[in-house]
């Protein structure tokens, strides 16, 4: 994503929209004919798109904040208990255990994604600009996580996956991708890595494409090696498209839920009993909402503590390249 | 800058003899690509064959005692002893069914989004009105709800930080800042299932489960991040033709359909592309909210396929020749529009 050029746009987008906007709360004072009506009809416009907004976002937002303090069994009305659910999940292992793996799983995926990304992003811009080569690569964006999810499996096969007939080919052991406990998040990391990593290296690509290529030139006459200049140039540069990526990439991985669902089902023991999962099992299993909504705001607030550490990031490297 | 801009696009692989370091890049560059597309392959040589065969020879690089077995078994098109003897499971998706299913709800909800938003957009982007500002500001902060993040893909999340946090973080100096800035990355996080959960309940009292109604609606009214993007395009449009159109006596929904929304057809169609997208891979909000196979989508379908595979080794074929039909309308609206995908994606919308 360009997100120099697309905020340079926006700035220079919204000066004149302010500028228009005090000339038309003078001409809304001087009641223009040009705009007389202007009111109702703009009511009519965004009526559907204030009750979405309304129905569907902000009442269910208080919702679940205030069905984390009941007992809510859906089929008899919540009943207010305090703190209770918090508590409870204070001693809850499964959750505490929901909560290793999916750190685990959000470890490993982030950082192989990010580094195979940076590589692959800086490896087209050096090499090529052709947009077939950028659309191949963003093809798994396209298809949906149950696909990925699918395929992989029978890759992964422990007897009939081409992935273990190729490692017993090279003299390897078989691996038990996804019925193993060692391997079961690995794997899953690994397919969501294949499923992300071409979005995210398209977007470092657009990162990559605002920094001026007189840079390197410079660089090339100071006699920088393409190693030297990736290193000291491009990742300097690229730092705050870098740290935006790395907190999406985070966000993403934390919910993981539709290719956990299909690969493994949460096992095997809980192998992969990642929390999105056993949110949804809990309420749709037990139906035990009003503790699902008190997972819920926990994993929201351990997600709050994670993007106050990325802001340190994020500001770091603004001051870097200010300077 | 102009003169930078006027000159020829620069090219960053103009020819160089050739050293060890680019052939190494090439050599990695080929190794990500392979190791994107060989699934796709894979799926269509494994939806190609027999499942003894496949057993027999699961290495073969071609299609294993090629057949159109599966697809038929897919398609319903199979008899019961056809599937068995080619190692089926004798059940068949009818997947026919679950394509139409997800086409109704990918179609419908992209279309309804796209339309609201673009209504929502012109009263903010061209009309006054009291309270105008008030509600934009209003509609912003759903952009820190969740629910509708499910639903559109992470591209939502990257274009909301570069615009919004742009403006008030870049360039303004306040109090708080570093403070509001990560609330409102925080606020971006809340795990869809926070809305996710009293959604369903709130599904469930309209008594809209297993209804496209109820699949539907909850992402079809309202998207923060569509009205926003639409809007700023719609700023920058020039005003001129619509006005002369309305001193000529036009009316304002005329002008609306009339001119501003061709004028506007660019970033209509991206939103529309990449919600459609969004909400044909969607699993999560129709496993909550349908049971009924009327109206299940192809993902939920593909997902119970594959669980409920009785034999001991599940209809593999069965299952890629599935995947694939899944995936296709996908890979079709690729080749039509990939290089709009990957502009899209790379630069936020930028014509």
């Amino acid at each position: 994503m360009a997100v120099l050029e697309s905020t340079a746009r926006e700035q220079r987008a919204a000066r004149p929209a302010k500028r228009r906007r005090r000339n038309a709360r003078q001409s809304l004072n001087a009641n223009s004919p040009a705009h007389r009506g202007d009111g109702k009809l703009a009511w009519v416009l965004i009526a559907p798109a204030l009750v979405g907004f309304l129905v569907f976002a902000a009442y269910p937002t208080l919702r679940g904040i205030y069905l984390s303090f009941t007992d809510f069994k859906v089929l008899s009305p919540p009943e207010w208990i305090g703190f209770d659910n918090y508590v409870q999940l204070a001693h809850d292992e499964v959750f505490w255990s929901a909560l290793g793996v999916t750190v685990y799983f959000v470890v490993l995926s982030v950082s192989i994604s990010l580094v195979v990304s940076v590589a692959t992003a800086a490896v087209l811009h050096r090499l090529t600009s052709s947009t077939v080569i950028r659309g191949l690569i963003i093809l798994p964006f396209l298809i949906s996580a149950v696909v990925a999810g699918t395929v992989w499996s029978w890759m992964l096969d422990t007897q009939l996956g081409v992935v273990n007939i190729v490692i017993k080919a090279l003299g390897g052991d078989g691996v038990q991708f996804l019925t193993s406990r060692s391997w079961a998040i690995p794997s899953i990391a690994l397919i969501s890595v294949w499923k992300q990593m071409g979005y995210t290296a398209i977007i470092i690509f657009a990162g990559l494409q605002t920094i001026p290529p007189t840079i390197y030139e410079a660089g090339r006459v100071d006699g920088a090696s393409e190693l030297k200049m990736f290193r000291r140039l491009t990742l300097p540069l690229l730092r705050p498209i870098l740290a935006l990526v790395i907190v999406l990439n985070i966000i993403g991985a934390f919910q993981v839920f539709d290719i956990v669902q299909v690969a493994t089902k949460g096992g095997p023991a809980n192998a992969s009993n990642v929390l999105q999962m056993y949110i949804y099992s809990k309420a749709f299993g037990q139906f035990d909402f009003g503790y699902a909504a008190a997972m819920s705001l926990s994993l929201f607030a351990v997600l709050i503590v994670i993007t106050f550490l990325q802001m340190r990031l994020l500001r770091a490297s603004e001051s870097d390249t200010n300077q | 800058m102009t003169s930078l801009v006027a000159a020829p696009p620069r090219k960053h692989s103009r020819p160089r003899k050739f050293t060890v370091g680019r052939g190494l890049a090439w050599a990695y560059l080929v190794g990500v690509l392979f190791v994107t597309i060989f699934p796709f392959y894979w799926i269509l040589r494994t939806a190609l064959s027999n499942n003894y065969a496949l057993s027999a020879h699961p290495a073969a690089l071609l299609p294993a005692g090629f057949t159109w077995g599966p697809f038929q078994r897919v398609l319903g098109l199979a008899t019961t002893e056809q599937s068995i003897a080619e190692g089926g499971s004798g059940a068949s998706i009818e997947i026919g069914h679950y394509l139409l299913n997800s086409v109704v709800y990918a179609t419908v909800s992209t279309v309804l989004i796209v339309f609201c938003s673009t209504l929502a957009a012109y009263a903010f982007a061209r009309l006054h009105w009291r309270g105008r500002d008030f509600m934009f500001g209003l509609f912003l902060t759903a952009l820190m709800v969740p629910g509708i993040l499910t639903l559109l893909p992470n591209f939502v999340l990257i274009v909301f930080c570069s615009t919004l946090a742009a403006y008030a973080f870049a360039r303004l100096h306040w109090r708080g800042r570093d403070f509001m800035f990560g609330l409102f990355l925080t606020a971006l996080m809340v795990p869809g299932i926070l809305t996710l959960l009293p959604n369903f309940v709130l599904i469930k009292e309209l008594g809209l489960l297993n209804s496209f109604a109820g699949m539907i609606l909850p992402g079809a009214l309202f998207s923060a991040f569509n009205i926003f993007f639409l809007r700023q395009f719609m700023l920058g449009l020039s005003t001129e033709t619509e006005e002369a159109a309305l001193l000529d006596g036009a009316g304002r929904l005329r002008v609306l359909f009339g001119i501003t929304l061709p004028m506007t057809s660019g970033p209509i169609i991206t939103l529309s592309i990449l919600g459609f997208i969004g909400m044909w891979n969607d699993y999560f909000w129709p496993l909550l909210v349908t049971s009924d196979e009327s109206v299940q989508p192809l993902t939920l379908a593909l997902a119970v396929f594959k669980q409920s595979s009785p034999q001991a080794q599940p209809d593999w074929a069965g299952l890629m020749a599935a995947t694939l039909v899944a995936a296709m309308p996908m890979l079709l609206l690729f080749m039509v529009f990939g290089r709009r995908i990957v502009n899209s994606i790379g630069f936020s919308g930028i014509k």
